[in-house]
């Protein structure tokens, strides 16, 4: 019998803290599954950051370094140093990457450090209650926006692919979203493509990954995907920012 | 260069030093006055095929070292005081993943952006844990350019035996003046590092981390700590004397302090005051049964430093209410002639003959 779909051997066989309807698991699923197709799991690093994803060392089945809150690219630039035949990802949410990481997230693509990282926006700091996070969107209600985010105040939400992708340093850069079976399978092919260029030892590659946070936008798992399409796509528009460091 | 005495000043020695204990990994970022060491690191790592980089700020450079160490590599960051608060983050960080990596600091005045001068303020820093959590670092206090060559290679050794960051604490005298070292035989003891993220390739995976949600194990975990800086307690005490034995007025001092205090102590026993030097080479751990076996016969102390007196607590935890502790200190970059040290020497005889 010839076996359709299995479990990724990068993914762990355990049950994850992640809310119901959050999207994290489905990343980390397309996460091992480019390394099991790549087969580079017993040489790859991964970094978790601060936040929801933190705990991302007990899912995936690969070596990890777990650092201060923004500062993963940082330490997978050490580990890379010291391994250079190493494959390295950083795994971050938006809080740490496009707030208190912005240092070190810019300088590391900058340098065309040769990482992956996997940068995932759901527009909110998740772990520590829904607060305005730099992605919020215009006018969405956080535990720290009340009346919504008002852009006189905490300016506008920040577009972290766009940004970085001006940087010479960037050899890939996508932003895919995780709402639809169609999105899915475009995530899949960029994370695998994100990590193909390290594999290669091409540079740097980001994927972001608009993803869902059910608990905190107080929607259900079904409306929080319908949101993205609706919200957030439209201000995070999709798609391919740099190839073969390339812009596109 | 083996055998042969070189002139180095104190900061390129450092460089150089760890080059010969095996550093594979420098990350920094640029702050006076320890310019020389990343400047002759930038010239010397790649020469030897290691790694150089200079990173985009203080706490980039720390989370490198993070990362590099966690990868089983010998690594090694170097500031100055306000860099190493910057850094501050990231050193607990090391700690609590019991990383061992080297910390260079070489002291200038404070607080704020202070000055450029030297100075040895950031002795609680360096001592007392620095960043959050229950944590010390193991700290070394070279006296000598040659003592930054001895220390620095010590330093790898100590920090790869605990799994413990290691900081060189110097200042800006030390990191520029210029004496003359030889390297002698530096051969580093490197352990293996099973626990170290190099690939899971032949093993399970390797997790290097410092957080423990269960207060049960994080508990349990700042017990292992705690235990292991009890144990470099035991064994690693490092202090050096002068005219000790039958001293009545005992200086503690480190560094460049322990420098001026000895031409101080020749000028005292010049005149029949028995003053004598106890020179604590390992801030952490401290001198504190060498100071309290002193306490028995000296009759008092004098704490020297370039600061407004922070080493002069731990004296007094040492000597534990048994005798007077005296503090004499200058901020700011400003360093104390050996006359004026010889002036606090007399006015503390004068008052213990008095009484």
């Amino acid at each position: 019998m010839k076996v359709i779909f299995d479990c990724p051997q990068a993914l762990s066989d355990v049950t994850t803290h992640y809310c119901p309807g959050c999207t994290h698991g489905i990343i980390h699923r397309l996460v091992a599954e480019a390394i099991d197709e790549l087969g580079i799991l017993e040489r790859t690093v991964g970094v978790a950051s601060v936040g929801c994803s933190v705990l991302a060392y007990d899912y995936l089945e690969c070596d990890w370094q777990q650092a201060a809150h923004g500062r993963a690219p940082a330490v997978a630039t050490g580990i890379k140093r010291a391994l250079p035949d190493g494959i390295v990802f950083t795994y971050q949410g938006d809080g740490d990457l496009a707030s208190i990481g912005t240092a070190e997230i810019i300088h590391a693509a900058n340098r065309g450090e040769a990482i992956t990282v996997i940068y995932v926006n759901n527009t909110n700091y998740g772990m520590t209650g829904g607060q305005m996070a730099p992605t919020t969107l215009i006018g969405q209600v956080t535990t720290t926006s009340p009346g919504g985010r008002d852009v006189k105040e905490a300016g506008y939400p920040l577009r972290m692919a766009e940004m970085l992708a001006t940087l010479e340093g960037v050899n890939y850069l996508a932003r895919v979203a995780v709402n639809s079976p169609a999105n899915i399978m475009k995530a899949k092919r960029a994370i695998k493509q994100a990590f193909r260029v390290q594999v290669e030892d091409d540079g740097f590659a980001l994927v972001e990954v608009l993803s869902t946070c059910p608990t905190n936008w107080r929607l259900d798992p079904v409306e929080a995907l319908q949101w993205v399409e609706d919200n957030m796509i439209p201000y995070y528009p999709l798609g391919e920012f740099k190839v073969s460091g390339e812009v596109k | 260069m083996r055998g042969d005495k070189v002139l180095m000043v104190g900061n390129e020695a450092i460089g150089e030093a760890a080059i010969r204990a095996g550093c594979q990994l420098y990350f920094a970022y640029p702050i006076t006055p320890q310019s020389e060491l990343p400047q002759l690191l930038a010239r010397r790592m790649p020469e030897e095929g290691r790694v150089f980089l200079q990173a985009e700020s203080e706490v980039a450079a720390i989370n490198m070292v993070y990362g590099a160490a966690g990868a089983g590599s010998r690594v090694m960051t170097s500031s100055s005081s306000p860099g190493i608060s910057l850094k501050q983050e990231g050193i607990s960080y090391i700690a609590g993943a019991e990383l061992p990596c080297v910390i260079v600091n070489i002291v200038r005045g404070g607080p704020g952006l202070g000055g450029i001068q030297p100075a040895q303020s950031d002795y609680f820093q360096a001592t007392k844990g620095g960043g959050h959590g229950d944590y010390r670092l193991i700290v070394l206090a070279p006296a000598s350019v040659q003592e930054m060559v001895d220390l620095t290679a010590l330093a790898f050794d100590l920090a790869d035996k605990y799994r413990n960051p290691v900081m060189i604490l110097g200042d800006g005298v030390l990191g520029q003046m210029m004496e003359p070292v030889e390297f002698g035989d530096i051969k580093p003891e490197i352990p293996s590092k099973p626990w170290a993220t190099t690939g899971r390739k032949g093993r399970d995976r390797n997790v290097v981390n410092s957080l423990y949600l269960d207060p049960n194990k994080l508990e349990e975990h700042n017990w292992h700590l705690q235990a292991k800086y009890r144990k470099i307690e035991e064994e690693e005490i490092r202090f050096d004397t002068f005219n000790l034995d039958d001293a009545q007025l005992i200086i503690v001092a480190y560094g460049i302090s322990a420098r001026i205090a000895r031409t101080a102590i020749e000028m005292a026993r010049a005149d029949g005051i028995a003053a004598g030097l106890l020179r604590p080479i390992t801030l952490f751990p401290f001198p504190t049964g060498a100071i309290a076996q002193a306490a028995e016969k000296a009759r008092a102390f004098l704490s020297l430093e370039l600061s407004a007196g922070q080493m002069v607590e731990d004296v007094r935890l040492a000597v534990n209410g048994k005798r007077p502790v005296h503090f004499y200190g200058r901020t700011g970059g400003i360093i104390p002639t050996p006359q004026e040290v010889y002036g606090e020497i007399k006015k503390i005889a004068g008052e213990e003959v008095a009484k």
